[in-house]
């Protein structure tokens, strides 16, 4: 029984006509996972004892009839979710000892649906990167192609969902972390409208940009996963009041009429002639079943990613004031005095990257440039969110590639910052804009690489965006392909 | 961007760069700020920042305490250094 080829939806099936119990799953996970684990390094941290009781506790729960569609479903947390009494790391040599002393709300929120925490998962450090590379843990290997990266910043979540390590992984997205990550390694991640998904808990990057969200195997497993995750949470300020939503009964509805945007921008120069064959064939197939296709203008997304790089160093370089060597985090030894302990630490315990994207921030926010770069960055960000807004008075849904390349060689980019960055080109105006977005795999370049393509919506359209991935995935083998070294 | 603005936004951020690393910060940082230079161009008159995605008013809850939540001793285990249930850092007044 390939326990680990089964997405959620046939994992429950089965839990539920009692084939196999949470305990034997957790099991039969747990040791592909150690097999695994060393060549693609998609875990910072397995948690095997925790794994077995919370899957025997499963076990006990649908003894007594309790059938939580997520009920006994392994699933494994992205590295910057806090888990009391299990470390959160952020990948970073910062946090490589610290144990939250509480959950953020998304664990919290899946651990009560009865779903069992495998461990945490590698990525970028502090999530900054579009690689993993960025990680003080190593990089993670694309399961597709091993010499590949597996996209950033969620790249352990990707990676192990494609190598068929879990069928279910949390992720947070602030500029394309989820999404690059989903396409690169074939597998299907959603970011919610800014708002959904509580961010307690969550390690903060860019406050007004990130979001967390499901990966899986499936739009309509993620719409399962979102059942439980979204919701408003009193001990987040920005969240929705009305955040909830009833994500599985959104899908199954037609293609017809429906009517979508395709944007001119994001099929310009720079795009792979194989990832647009790809999503054009995608645009034919719902044109096929009576889509509406029609061309839409998002003029100010071209200037989506130096906004971004603004804006998002600009709230990074508030948030990680907070490690400061005194009440948690590293603290170096070189500290004769209070601002050499700042300064020694603060040095030791980032990385390049994240030292680059807090020296952007305070540079921006500093006076005499607040007005040249800050100010201006949020009016071009209005700009860009005015885009979105005509944009869906027009049509239902925008499509797009998710990534302007399939999955780069490791090493491609990491001396690269600007060319890094680029990456996110096409999923970065999404944040900036609060609007939700998902991507799904479409395709394979000729060399057996994942291509995928991303589905836009407006402010709430998240059910909408869930529905209409699902429509094409029932119809289309992309999501089911594994690689072959993986999915034996 | 040069040597000077590097080593001062380095102050500010209160991170020690090594002389040896300021060199390739400061080309990194002269590329990002390249980079971003196309969006300084954009007309932008009249147009009203946006610090957040949902035009939300900030929330307001009444102002009590919350009980169960993480005790002094759970916060002070992740301190590098504690004393008396104290945070420890090196002596500021002499």
């Amino acid at each position: 029984m390939d326990l680990h080829l089964q997405d959620i939806h046939s994992l429950a099936e089965g839990l539920r006509r009692r084939e196999f119990s949470a305990l034997e799953l957790t099991d039969t996970l747990l040791a592909r996972l150690a097999n695994r684990q060393q060549e693609l390094n998609a875990f910072v941290t397995v948690t095997a004892d925790l794994a077995r009781q919370q899957a025997r506790d499963a076990d006990a729960r649908l003894a007594r009839g309790d059938h939580h569609p997520l009920l006994g479903i392994p699933l494994a947390h992205k590295d910057i979710f806090c888990t009391r009494g299990v470390r959160t790391t952020c990948a970073s040599r910062m946090l490589a000892d610290f144990v939250a002393p509480y959950d953020a709300t998304v664990v919290q929120r899946l651990r009560q649906a009865g779903m069992v925490m495998l461990g945490k998962l590698n990525m970028d450090e502090f999530a900054m990167g579009s690689s993993n590379e960025t990680s003080h843990f190593g990089p993670v290997r694309n399961p597709w192609d091993l010499s590949r990266v597996p996209g950033g910043s969620s790249g352990g979540s990707a990676a192990a969902l494609a190598a068929r390590l879990l069928p279910a992984a949390t992720g947070t997205d602030t500029g394309g972390s989820i999404r690059q990550p989903a396409a690169f390694c074939g597998v299907t991640g959603l970011k919610p409208t800014y708002g959904r998904v509580s961010r307690y808990g969550m390690v903060a990057f860019a406050s007004s940009l990130d979001q967390a969200g499901p990966m899986a195997r499936s739009a309509a497993d993620c719409a399962l996963l979102m059942d439980a995750m979204a919701g408003h949470d009193p001990l987040d300020s920005t969240s929705h009041p009305k955040a909830a939503g009833n994500f599985s009964a959104a899908l199954g509805r037609g293609i017809a009429g429906l009517r979508i945007g395709v944007p001119e921008e994001f099929f310009g120069e720079g795009l792979d002639p194989e990832v647009a064959t790809a999503v054009q064939a995608a645009i034919q197939f719902f044109a096929a079943r009576g889509a509406r296709i029609l061309s839409v203008h998002l003029p100010h997304s071209v200037h989506a990613v130096s906004t971004y790089y603004v804006l998002a160093p600009a709230e990074a370089s508030s948030n990680l004031s907070r490690f400061d060597g005194v009440r948690f985090g590293h603290r170096s030894e070189q500290r004769s005095d209070l601002m050499e302990l700042y300064c020694q630490s603060r040095y030791e315990g980032f990385g390049p990257e994240v030292r680059r994207r807090i020296l952007i921030g305070s540079y921006v926010l500093s006076a005499g440039y607040y007005d040249a770069y800050y100010r201006k960055a949020q009016q071009v960000r209005a700009l860009i969110r005015e885009d979105f807004r005509r944009a869906f008075a027009e049509v239902d849904v925008i499509l797009g590639p998710t990534t302007p390349t399939p999955a780069f060689a490791l090493g491609d980019k990491s001396t690269d910052p600007v060319s890094m960055y680029l990456a996110d080109i096409y999923t970065i105006a999404v944040n900036l804009a609060g609007i939700p977005a998902l991507s799904l795999p479409c395709g394979f370049t000729a060399q057996g690489l994942p291509i995928g393509m991303q589905l836009m919506g407006d402010y709430f359209a998240d059910e909408l965006l869930l529905a209409v991935g699902d429509a094409y995935q029932r119809e289309t083998p992309w999501h089911q392909q594994s690689p072959k070294e993986f999915g034996l | 961007m040069d040597k000077l603005v590097v080593e001062r936004i380095a102050y500010l951020s209160r991170m020690k760069l090594p002389a040896q690393e300021i060199p390739v910060v400061t080309e990194q940082l002269a590329q990002i700020f390249r980079l971003v230079e196309a969006m300084r161009a954009v007309p932008t008159e009249g147009v009203e920042p946006m610090a957040h995605p949902l035009d939300l008013q900030q929330p307001l809850r009444p102002d009590e305490p919350r009980t169960g939540g993480p005790q002094r001793a759970d916060l002070l285990a992740n301190a590098p250094e504690a004393q008396d249930g104290l945070f420890l850092v090196p002596r500021v007044i002499e």
